[in-house]
């Protein structure tokens, strides 16, 4: 009964999509008032429905119902509670309606927080996400299910795959689809502002805090990914090029172009017609990215067992997006002019510079991921493409515009001096070479050319950003004349100055070493001996582990106790590397249990990786500057001062 | 500069550089592709004898042997037509077993060796990589003809 309702709400979602998709869309374009009037009930409406099909299936997990596919697939009565509800999403069709519901929350978000809109534009941002919507629903009730009955029932369910049974998968993908999906709703704006004819900074402006928001939790998602295979995976490594890794990565790359260029279209009116192809392109690829993880036509760590069928029909509904779009965009692009002048050195060059290397970095990686397609498709032979052209290429490309940031956020709008940038930077400059020399000379093993790059350039990220809020200070020198959506910067940069700092001291001086060990033997890492006292067996509630004891000591004095372990699944019979982690701030001791090589001896892979947090961290940094960016008050007075005016154009009317 | 000097100045240094950028990133693209090879493609002397590339198919029931002492593993690869020895040094990825498929990057050693620096992992048992399936029934389909001959 309860998958049946599920079936049912599941329909009522379609059909409200539908008069969501196609009133508000007519309406708008025909003045038609009451169809407009019909954008926002129909989302709410459609947002309750989903959550309500989300229930059920959330239900039918928790009871055990393993006449739904689904959840037999996917789970086992001996599954701990907190996995019976990731379980929900920790499959194909869950993920699906996982996805579903997000941009109903995102849909309902647009309702609640666009009091500052006309209700005609809002009608169209919201219709907009109805038809997506539309395409979502269809593909999930057509090709993959989550509802559907299995005859007859099974009496035990197949479990969740052990990898997912971590508490990274219950914040992971709800993250990254917030992220994913939450492109939308500035490609929405993008799409009514084109059907609307009117593309000013308003609309900038209403789109930034919603690409602020979505790029803070598509950079959360991502940073978790990645802290999560750290950790689960039993590899010690943080990113690994994987066509999944990379489809979640281009949709980063062109946010964070985009949330630059929105800047340039709100202040200053330029780049218009670019915005909006960012915007496009940025939800383009967060589809792309669905049909890659969906489809299984690439080889990746994320490739489950996986159905061509739903490839075709996502890769369908891709062209159809992103060729409907186009066509607004080719017919209305003759409206979208620009006609504000800067010169050559200003923050709009900055800013433009600063796109144009995100964006020729995110088709470099596109281009590795799709190239085993292209080769196979064209019959070129079977290829892949791995870190060896990855990491060179966007290294080069990062190199330039880490230099870029100090320069940019310094410079001034429409014009400003050689002189004068020189002046507010070279102190930064030479401190940051400074600093950089005296780290490499002083607190790394060993001197390497590319750790005095790195570092040069972090530390003048650090420098020139301090150089700028001193800038900003100058004329009152009051803090809080400074807006939040400055502090949102600051942050955005100090953030990508610690990553860097993290990703060349971990990728330069991190050691590891495959080892053979009897109990009572250790083996010497750098400046830390790991002792390995033995394997004992201890059992899980749904698994069997050998559990390792090594002990971790520097100078003869204890560091840490550390028990990696080795686990067998018992439903799926699959077998599970725990690795033991003693975390710190300037280094991570990693030990992961290899296999019984029998007569005692077991094989060991053992990590220091210095600084390896400081990626994560400084994902974390850049998430809280995006926090703040979009909480800045001007989003708010807007909002506010044109509810003050509604409600007197309603006393006057009245 | 007048504005129209400026403007062209600009889409000069911009497409220098995205021309430049294309030609690196084509040229790194060119250099580190790895190709994907089945058991009897190598056998056919289609794979590098140089250069880094693939091998897959699957891992022969019986075949996998450890070195006493160190981390050296052996084991063989199979298409069900033509098989591979395979070496590696260090831990093996979990899902690796008999009887499974498998994909191992690196070179051809001597004596027709395969010294693989990295057998990939992968997330689920079931999931057999593409180039693998494709691989494999081409192996049966090959053997199927030589023995209709």
């Amino acid at each position: 009964m309860i998958p049946e309702l599920g079936q049912i709400t599941l329909a009522l979602a379609l059909a409200l999509a539908i008069v969501q998709g196609v009133f508000p869309l007519i309406g708008a374009q025909r003045g038609i008032a009451s169809w407009v009037a019909l954008a926002k009930p129909a989302a709410n409406l459609q947002t309750l429905a989903l959550l309500a099909a989300f229930g059920l299936l959330t239900y039918s997990f928790l009871v055990h119902d393993f006449s739904v596919a689904y959840v037999a697939n996917n789970s086992n009565t001996n599954l701990p509670v907190e996995y019976l509800v990731s379980a929900v999403w920790g499959a194909h069709e869950g993920s699906l309606l996982l996805w579903a519901l997000i941009l109903g929350i995102w849909s309902s978000a647009v309702t609640l927080f666009s009091r500052s809109v006309p209700a005609v534009m809002t009608a169209r941002v919201i219709g907009v996400m109805g038809l997506v919507s539309i395409g979502f629903l269809l593909f999930m009730i057509i090709t993959s299910n989550p509802f559907d009955r299995m005859v007859p029932a099974a009496v035990e369910g197949r479990d969740l795959n052990p990898l997912l049974q971590d508490p990274g998968l219950i914040f992971h993908p709800p993250l990254l689809y917030m992220g994913y999906v939450g492109f939308v709703v500035p490609f929405a704006f993008a799409i009514a502002a084109m059907l609307g004819g009117r593309l000013d900074a308003a609309w900038a402006r209403w789109s930034r805090p919603w690409t602020n928001v979505a790029w803070l939790f598509l950079t959360l998602g991502i940073t978790l990914g990645s802290w999560w295979a750290y950790y689960e995976l039993g590899w010690g490594g943080w990113w690994f090029w994987d066509p999944v890794e990379n489809a979640s990565f281009l949709p980063w790359l062109v946010g964070t172009a985009l949330m630059h260029s929105l800047a340039v279209t709100e202040k200053r009116g330029a780049f218009k017609a670019w915005t909006v192809l960012l915007a496009i392109f940025a939800f383009s690829l967060s589809l792309l990215g669905t049909f890659l993880v969906r489809s299984g036509v690439l080889t990746s760590v994320h490739a489950f067992a996986s159905d061509p069928e739903r490839g075709v029909f996502i890769l369908a509904f891709l062209v159809a997006v992103v060729g409907a779009s186009l066509l607004l965009y080719a017919v209305r692009a003759n409206d979208i002019k620009s006609s504000v002048r800067f010169e050559m050195l200003s923050r709009e060059t900055g800013l433009l510079m600063n796109n144009v290397i995100l964006l020729v970095a995110a088709i470099a990686i596109l281009l590795g991921t799709l190239y085993p397609l292209i080769s196979d498709a064209l019959q070129l032979g079977k290829v892949s493409v791995g870190r060896q052209y990855f990491d060179p290429v966007f290294m080069v490309l990062m190199l330039p515009l880490l230099a870029l940031v100090g320069v940019g956020s310094m410079a001034r709008w429409k014009r400003d001096s050689g002189e004068r940038l020189w002046r507010k930077l070279r102190t930064p400059l030479i401190a940051a070479l400074v600093l950089a020399v005296i780290w490499v000379l002083a607190f790394t093993p060993e001197v390497y050319l590319m750790a005095l790059v790195g570092l040069s350039l972090a530390l003048w990220v650090l420098t020139s950003t301090f150089a700028a809020i001193r800038d900003r200070l100058q004329p009152h020198g009051n803090w809080r004349h400074i807006p939040r959506g400055f502090w949102g910067m600051v942050l955005g940069h100090l953030g990508i100055s610690v990553f860097v700092i993290g990703v060349t001291l971990t990728s330069i001086y991190s050691t590891e070493k495959d080892i053979r060990l009897v109990p009572g033997e250790s083996y010497q890492l750098g400046d830390y001996s790991f002792e390995f006292k033995g394997v004992q067996t201890i059992d899980g509630p749904n698994y069997t582990a050998y559990r390792g004891h090594v002990i971790a000591t520097r100078d003869g004095e204890l560091v840490s106790d550390m028990h990696p372990e080795k686990r067998t699944y018992l439903v799926q019979k699959m077998p599970m590397t725990e690795a033991a982690i003693d975390a710190g701030l300037t280094r991570d001791l990693f030990v992961a249990l290899g296999e019984d090589l029998g007569k005692n001896a077991w094989s060991l892979r053992v990590y220091h990786k210095p600084f390896v947090r400081w990626l994560w961290l400084g994902a974390l940094i850049m998430s809280i500057g995006a926090l703040l960016a979009a909480t800045d008050r001007r989003y708010r007075v807007l909002a506010r001062r044109s509810a003050a005016t509604d409600a007197n154009t309603a006393q006057a009317k009245a | 500069m007048k504005a129209r000097q400026q403007r062209f100045a600009l889409i000069v240094i911009g497409l220098a550089i995205l021309g430049l950028a294309t030609t690196l990133i084509l040229n790194a693209l060119e250099g580190n592709l790895s190709y994907f090879f089945s058991p009897t493609e190598v056998a056919e002397g289609k794979a590098p004898q140089d250069h880094v590339f693939r091998l897959g198919g699957m891992v022969q029931k019986g075949s996998v042997q450890r070195a006493e002492g160190d981390l050296t593993v052996n084991f063989v690869v199979t298409d069900h037509n033509k098989t591979m020895k395979v070496a590696y040094t260090g831990i093996l990825p979990d899902l690796f077993d008999e009887g499974q498929g498998v994909i191992a990057q690196g070179k051809l050693g001597p004596d027709n060796t395969f010294i693989a620096d990295e057998v990939l992992a992968k997330h689920d048992e079931n999931y057999m990589p593409p180039e693998v399936a494709a691989a494999m029934s081409e192996g049966e389909k090959a053997r199927l003809q030589g023995t209709a001959q």
